[in-house]
């Protein structure tokens, strides 16, 4: 497997609190890594760091060969980077096809890259004239995915994807993130519920008071649902 | 990627406003038309607003200082050193975008209330300056610019601004071409950048756009084009005031746009007739009416507003989008 994206000793702080802590991580090509553990253990700080949200003192954020680390947040995305941060947060005035036009001005490559993105969802195609605020609330997850991925990304952040979703919106999404993985695009998945990731993840990293404490493969947590239950607190 | 509006459908609506427009230089009489020409002018300043405040949802109060800038950008080099209508009005656009410039680099380290009176404490200042340097400005009694001079020579032909119809004609021009080129920019790329950070400035920035420098070029543009109208004011009407620096014309195209309605292409011209012909009308309708209340026509303007706000929350043409027409840029 080749190595993606590779986190480094990243060390975060939000004002004086430091809430990543040497956090190191090695992504593959096509695989879906999954970031467990408690409330506040930084999870999402890991990711809005990648991103370039939360600046790093300390570590290197390097993808495909290249220092993304000082990079400002607009400009890691065009590296080739997509964020789908919890709560969607799509532009709600716009349609559905207006938000995927958004998304295809920074990398993508037109007409060629909307059809793939709504191979993907073909929800979205019966809803391109409607507007966004008003879809409910797995379309709108299901927009807000399909927008990040208009950017033709190596690397795309979930977080949360599964927030407040019905049974089947939520397979439907563990499927797109599977069938990411067979296309090349890398997934780092945030989420609470261990239950909603583990069909979909290939490896796991726990994730505890900032530290990327453990990273073992998905047969490996099941196999050993003592670890889910040592670093989230549930099974 | 195809826009979902078919493009046809705008530009004939825009291309027969603009049709309407110049048939009424024929049609109406000369109060109406010499009114309507001042309204085309002020309806640029207020498009030039509208698209910083309805399209990027940046609320400044102090768009004054753009307009006075082409003001007195065009009428400054006019009467002191007998520049030609022409070149001023270049003069006039340029002192409002690098005004514009000069201020956005400061005001947008700040946003929402703090932007709305960081805009407005330049513009004060800016204000103050008309008053400061009044031996070349001469003030609250303003500049007149000497009726020879407002002319515009073109090889073969010699336009005469004094002359109603080529005022009324020059400023369709005017109008027809910021309007245009509204309807371009708010359908462009740039335009969808600028709605989207209205929306959700962090989510535009995390697909990979520079926030800070779209939102520089949006108020540089905003800037520049409310300059056009100033200058355009200066050299058709030949007056340029220090009251048209003051807070009360930084507030006007607020009102405006949110009467004809924010983010619409063609609100800002419904707000500016709408508005100039309440107050026109409301003076001697309350002198004949109500002849011992002694009220203001601004306090119908007012109610009118409060009236309109609460069964028009989104502005007249904002409204009749929601509701009706959709398609409406």
């Amino acid at each position: 497997m080749t190595a993606v994206l590779t986190i480094s000793g990243l060390d975060c702080y939000y004002g004086a609190v430091q809430v990543l802590r040497g956090f190191s991580l090695t992504l593959e090509r096509g695989e879906v890594h999954c970031l467990l553990g408690r409330n506040g253990a930084g999870k999402t700080t890991a990711l809005k760091a990648i991103m370039g949200l939360v600046p790093a003192r300390a570590g290197s954020i390097v993808l495909k060969g290249r220092e993304l680390t000082r990079l400002p947040p607009h400009e890691v995305p065009k590296a080739g980077i997509a964020y789908v941060p919890q709560g969607r947060r799509l532009f709600a005035e716009m349609t559905v096809a207006e938000n995927l036009e958004i998304g295809l001005m920074t990398r993508g490559k037109g007409d060629q890259t909307r059809e793939s993105v709504l191979e993907l969802f073909p929800l979205l195609r019966e809803r391109l004239r409607q507007r966004s605020g008003t879809l409910s609330g797995g379309e709108q997850q299901m927009l807000a995915m399909a927008r990040a991925l208009c950017l033709e990304p190596d690397v795309l952040l979930l977080d949360e994807p599964t927030e407040g979703l019905m049974p089947s919106m939520i397979a439907r999404i563990r499927e797109t993130v599977a069938t990411l993985g067979q296309r090349g695009v890398s997934t780092i998945l945030v989420e609470q519920r261990v239950d909603a990731v583990l069909p979909v993840a290939t490896r796991v990293t726990f994730v505890d008071t900032g530290r990327a404490r453990q990273t073992v493969a998905v047969e490996e947590v099941r196999a050993n649902p003592g670890m889910v239950m040592h670093y989230v607190g549930v099974t | 990627m195809k826009p979902v509006n078919t493009p046809a459908r705008p530009l004939i609506l825009h291309g027969a406003v603009i049709a309407v427009l110049f048939a009424l230089n024929f049609l109406l009489p000369d109060y109406h038309h010499g009114v309507l020409a001042r309204v085309m002018v002020l309806a640029v300043f207020a498009m030039g607003y509208n698209l910083l405040f309805g399209y990027t949802g940046l609320l400044s109060l102090g768009h004054a200082m753009f307009f006075a800038a082409g003001l007195y950008g065009a009428a400054l080099p006019m009467v002191h050193l007998e520049w030609s209508a022409l070149s001023s009005f270049g003069t006039g656009i340029a002192a409002g975008a690098l005004l514009a410039l000069a201020v956005s680099l400061l005001a947008l380290r700040t946003t929402g209330v703090a932007f709305m009176i960081v805009t407005m404490m330049f513009a004060q200042v800016a204000y103050l300056l008309t008053l400061y340097f009044g031996e070349w400005t001469r003030g609250d009694e303003g500049l007149v610019i000497p009726q020879p001079q407002r002319h515009i020579a073109l090889p073969g032909l010699d336009l005469d601004l004094t002359s109603p119809t080529t005022r009324y004609m020059t400023a369709l021009v005017l109008f027809s071409a910021v309007l245009l080129a509204t309807l371009a920019i708010v359908r462009s790329g740039f335009g969808r950048v600028l709605v989207a950070i209205r929306e959700n400035e962090e989510r535009t920035r995390l697909l990979g756009f520079d926030v800070f420098a779209n939102k520089l070029a949006a108020v540089t543009l905003s800037g520049a084009i409310c300059a056009a109208a100033g200058a355009t004011y200066a050299i058709l009407f030949g007056y340029a005031g220090a009251t048209f620096a003051s807070i009360q014309y930084s507030i006007l195209p607020l009102l405006w746009v949110l009467l004809g309605g924010a983010a619409t292409t063609l609100g800002p011209l419904i707000g500016v007739l709408l508005m100039y012909y309440l107050v026109d009308a409301s003076g001697p309708l309350l002198e004949q009416y109500l002849p011992g209340w002694k009220l203001s026509s601004l306090g119908i303007v007012g109610v009118s507003l409060v009236l309109l706000v609460l069964f028009f929350p989104k502005g007249i043409l904002g409204t009749v989008r929601e509701r009706w027409v959709k398609w409406l840029p």
